[in-house]
C-alpha cells in the first residue's frame, strides 16, 4: 500500500494527460456523431495525420536550423497550427470524397466506407513516408525546451512535456466550449446536430456546417497528433488504431453526439487506464500487469453499451433511422 | 454466351490454360489464367450436369496434377478455400441477417487456438500428465468441438450485444476481437495456456487415415506433396459442405427470418420473427464457420501466433464479403477468390517485377521531364506490403459505386 501511495501523484498526472488526449480525440468523433449520426472511423488517421505534420515540421525547422533560435512556445504554436490546419483540412476532404457520396444510403455503406477510407490513409500515410524520408517510424526530434523537467513534489516529477499537453488542451476545451456556445456558427452546428431539416429550413447550409464540423472535429484530433507526438517521441501510419479506439471509447462513455461528455469521458477513461496500468500488477501480485491495460479499455466500453448505451451524460438519441 | 459452341469454347479454353500453367509453373499470368477458367464456367450459360462435371473436372483433378508439378498453386488454392470458407461465414452474419461484425477473425483464433493447445505439447503447462499432443486422430473430435465452441462463444458475445443498433455492434464486435487478441498475447502467464506472442509449435497434423486405401490402389504420392494435396482436400470438402449449409439455410424458414430482419427489424419482429434468436442464430453459426475454419488453420500451419489473427484479417474478410456483394453466396466466393489472388499473386508478383526492375537499372524515360533511374526506385515502394490501401480502396470504391457488390444476390421468389 505504501507503494501505491507513494506512485499515485505520478499516476494521477499519467492519467490527466492521457485523459486530455483522449478527451481531444474523442470531440471529433462525437462532433460527428451529433451531426451526422455516423461513427467517423477514419478519425484516427486524421489524429495520427496530426503527429505526422507535427514531426515534419519540426524536422524541417531543425534541417534548416531554426529549432534551436526559435523560441521554444513559437515552434509549439508552428507546430500546433500547421497540424490542426492540416487535419483540419483532410477530414474535409475526407467527408467530401469519402463520405458524402454515400450518407443518403444505410447506415452500414458509410461505415464500411469509413473503415475504407481508414484503412486507405493509413497506408497512403506510410508510402508518402517511405518515398519521403525512407522511413515511416519517425521521431519527434529532441526539442531541449520540452524535455525539462518540473518537480512539483516530493515524488513529482513533471516533465515540460506533460505541462504543454495539459495546458494546450485545457485551453482549446475552452476555446471550443465558447465557439459552440457563443458564436454563430457553433449555433448552427449545434442546431444540425438536433435536427438538420429543421436547420435547414430555417435558413442554416447544412452541408457547409457538416464541413465545418468535419474541420473543427479534425484539427482537435490534429492537435490530440501533435501533442501525443510531442510527449511519445515515436510515431507510425499505424499508432492511431488504439488511442482511436480509446477515444471512441470515452466518446460513449459520456454520451455519443455529447460534447462536454466526451470531455468528461475521455479523463475518466485515461485516468482509469493509468491506475490499470500501475495497480493492476500491484493487486494481482504481477499476474496481471500493464499489458491489460486495452483490455480493460475495451471491457469497459463493452460494458457501458450493454448498461448504458446512451453514455453517462447521454440525453435523447433520436430514434434510428434505419 | 450460350449454346454448344460456348461449352466447347470453354473447354478449349480450360485445356489451354491447363497447358499454360503446367509449362509454365513460374509464371502467375499462367495460373491466373487457369483460375479465369472456373470464373467464365460460372457465367457460360450450360447445362447443370456439364457445369458441375466441369467444375468437378477442374478443381478434383486438373488443379492436383497442377499442384503435384508446382506446390505453390496448392498453396494459393488452400489459402483461397480457407478464405472463401471464411467469406461465407461472414457473409452469413453481414450479408443475410445484417449484422455489421467487425471481429470476426477473433472466432478463427478461437477455433485455432483449441487445435493448437490440444494438439501440440502446449496442454502440458497446465495439465499434468503429459498426454499431449494429443494424437492426430482427434483432429476430427476438434473439428466438431470447434463448431460447437463457435457456436458457444458467438451466442455469448451475441447475448448481450445484438440488442444494440448496427454500428455500435460494429465496435463492440471490434473491441471483442481485440479482447481476445491481448489474451491470447498475454495469456502465457499466470498459467501458460498460450504462450503469448512467441506462438504455439508444433501442431500435429491431421490423421492420414487414406494411406492404406493410398497403398492398396498403388499410388505412390511423395511425403512432401502429400499433406498440400490432403489439405486442399481437406477444405474443398469443407467449403462444399459450408456451401450446402448455407444454401440450405438461406432458403429456410430462418434464412427467410434473417432477411427479413436485414430489410426492417421493426417490421420483421411486428411479424412475429423471433428478432433476437434469429441474430443470435445467425451470429452462431457464422462463428462456428470461422472456428472449424480456425482448425483447420491451425493444423496447416504447424505454427500460429497471435500475429495470425489481427483487425486486418477482420477487414479482409469483410473487404471480400463487400466485393463480391453482400448476401450472396457467388458473390463471397468470388470476393474471397479475387482477394485472395490480389494478396497473394498479383500484388507479389508486382513487387518482385519491381524488385526485378530495381536490380537491371533500367531508365525510364518521360518526355520532356527527362529520364529516371529504376535503381533508384526506393526500396520501400513494393505492393505487397500495401494490402491495407488495396482494401481501402476496395471498400470505398465499392460501397460509392457499387454497394451491392459484383455478384449481388439474385431475387429469388420468396422474397
Amino acid at each position: 500500500l505504501e507503494l501505491a501511495l507513494e506512485i499515485l501523484p505520478q499516476v494521477l498526472v499519467d492519467g490527466i494527460v492521457l485523459g486530455f488526449m483522449y478527451a481531444l480525440i474523442a470531440l471529433g468523433y462525437t462532433m460527428v456523431y451529433g451531426v451526422l449520426e455516423f461513427i467517423n472511423f477514419a478519425h484516427s488517421e486524421i489524429f495520427v495525420l496530426g503527429a505526422f505534420v507535427g514531426v515534419e515540421v519540426m524536422l524541417l525547422l531543425e534541417s534548416a536550423g531554426l529549432l534551436g533560435a526559435l523560441h521554444p512556445a513559437v515552434v509549439l504554436l508552428l507546430v500546433i497550427c500547421t497540424g490542426m490546419m492540416l487535419s483540419g483540412l483532410a477530414a474535409v476532404a475526407l467527408e467530401r470524397i469519402a463520405y458524402r457520396p454515400v450518407l443518403g444510403g444505410p447506415r452500414l455503406v458509410a461505415l464500411i466506407s469509413a473503415i475504407g477510407a481508414s484503412f486507405f490513409l493509413q497506408d497512403a500515410l506510410r508510402l508518402f513516408e517511405s518515398l519521403w524520408r525512407n522511413t515511416f517510424y519517425l521521431n519527434y526530434p529532441t526539442f531541449e525546451a520540452f524535455e525539462r523537467t518540473v518537480p512539483l513534489g516530493q515524488n513529482l516529477i513533471v516533465p515540460i512535456k506533460s505541462l504543454i499537453v495539459t495546458g494546450t488542451a485545457l485551453a482549446t476545451l475552452a476555446g471550443l466550449y465558447l465557439f459552440v456556445h457563443r458564436t454563430k456558427l457553433g449555433i448552427a452546428i449545434r442546431a444540425v446536430a438536433q435536427d438538420p431539416d429543421t436547420a435547414s429550413l430555417m435558413g442554416v447550409p447544412v452541408k457547409r456546417v457538416i464541413a465545418l464540423t468535419f474541420f473543427v472535429g479534425g484539427a482537435l484530433g490534429g492537435l490530440a497528433g501533435v501533442l501525443f507526438g510531442i510527449h511519445y517521441s515515436l510515431v507510425n501510419p499505424y499508432s492511431g488504431f488504439i488511442p482511436g479506439m480509446k477515444a471512441f471509447t470515452a466518446a460513449v462513455l459520456g454520451g455519443i453526439g455529447n460534447i462536454p461528455g466526451a470531455m468528461l469521458g475521455g479523463m475518466m477513461l485515461g485516468l482509469l487506464e493509468a491506475f490499470a496500468a500501475s495497480y493492476l500488477s500491484l493487486m494481482t501480485d504481477g499476474a496481471f500487469g500493464a499489458e491489460y491495460k486495452d483490455v480493460v479499455a475495451f471491457l469497459v466500453l463493452i460494458l457501458i453499451l450493454i448498461f448504458r448505451p446512451r453514455g453517462l451524460l447521454g440525453e435523447t438519441v433520436r430514434e434510428s433511422k434505419a | 454466351m450460350s449454346g454448344a459452341p460456348a461449352i466447347w469454347g470453354l473447354c478449349g479454353y480450360i485445356a489451354a490454360s491447363c497447358l499454360l500453367a503446367y509449362f509454365f509453373p513460374q509464371s502467375v499470368l499462367a495460373f491466373l489464367a487457369f483460375q479465369a477458367a472456373l470464373l467464365l464456367l460460372y457465367y457460360v450459360a450450360a447445362p447443370r450436369k456439364i457445369k458441375i462435371f466441369l467444375g468437378a473436372l477442374l478443381l478434383l483433378i486438373l488443379l492436383p496434377v497442377l499442384g503435384m508439378a508446382n506446390g505453390y498453386y496448392l498453396e494459393v488454392s488452400i489459402q483461397i478455400g480457407i478464405y472463401v470458407a471464411l467469406a461465407l461465414g461472414l457473409n452469413i452474419v453481414v450479408g443475410f441477417v445484417g449484422l455489421l461484425n467487425l471481429g470476426f477473425v477473433a472466432f478463427y483464433a478461437i477455433g485455432a487456438y483449441l487445435w493448437a493447445i490440444f494438439g501440440s505439447p502446449q496442454a502440458n503447462q497446465f495439465i499434468p500428465g503429459g498426454w499431449f499432443p494429443l494424437s492426430p486422430n482427434w483432429f476430427f473430435v476438434f473439428l466438431l468441438l470447434s463448431i460447437a465452441v463457435g457456436a458457444l462463444t458467438g451466442a455469448l458475445l451475441g447475448l448481450p450485444v445484438l440488442r444494440l443498433r448496427g454500428d455500435y455492434l460494429a465496435i463492440v464486435t471490434l473491441g471483442f476481437a481485440e479482447v481476445v487478441r491481448a489474451l491470447v498475447n498475454n495469456l502465457d502467464k499466470p498459467i501458460n495456456l498460450t504462450n503469448g506472442p512467441r506462438g504455439i509449435s508444433p501442431i500435429s497434423k491431421p490423421p492420414l487415415f487414406f494411406e492404406p486405401l493410398l497403398e492398396y490402389a498403388g499410388l505412390e504420392v511423395p511425403a512432401a506433396q502429400l499433406y498440400p494435396l490432403y489439405f486442399y482436400f481437406l477444405i474443398l470438402v469443407m467449403v462444399g459442405i459450408i456451401i450446402i449449409v448455407t444454401r440450405r439455410l438461406e432458403s429456410s424458414r430462418v434464412g427467410r427470418a434473417w432477411k427479413a430482419i436485414r430489410e426492417d427489424e421493426t417490421a420483421a419482429a411486428a411479424m412475429g420473427v423471433p428478432v433476437v434468436r434469429m441474430k443470435l442464430l445467425g451470429f452462431a453459426v457464422g462463428a462456428s464457420f470461422a472456428s472449424a475454419v480456425g482448425v483447420l488453420f491451425s493444423a496447416k500451419q504447424v505454427f500460429i501466433n497471435p500475429e495470425s489473427f489481427t483487425f486486418m484479417e477482420s477487414i479482409g474478410v469483410l473487404a471480400m464479403v463487400i466485393l463480391g456483394g453482400m448476401g450472396s453466396i457467388p458473390g463471397a466466393i468470388l470476393g474471397a477468390t479475387g482477394v485472395t489472388i490480389l494478396n497473394l499473386q498479383l500484388l507479389k508478383g508486382l513487387s518482385l517485377w519491381l524488385n526485378g526492375l530495381r536490380q537491371s537499372g533500367a531508365e525510364l524515360v518521360i518526355p520532356f521531364l527527362g529520364s529516371y533511374s529504376l535503381s533508384q526506385l526506393p526500396a520501400q515502394f513494393e505492393p505487397a506490403k500495401y494490402e491495407r490501401m488495396v482494401f481501402g480502396l476496395i471498400l470505398i470504391v465499392m460501397m460509392i459505386f457499387r454497394p451491392q457488390g459484383v455478384l449481388p444476390p439474385t431475387q429469388t421468389r420468396d422474397q
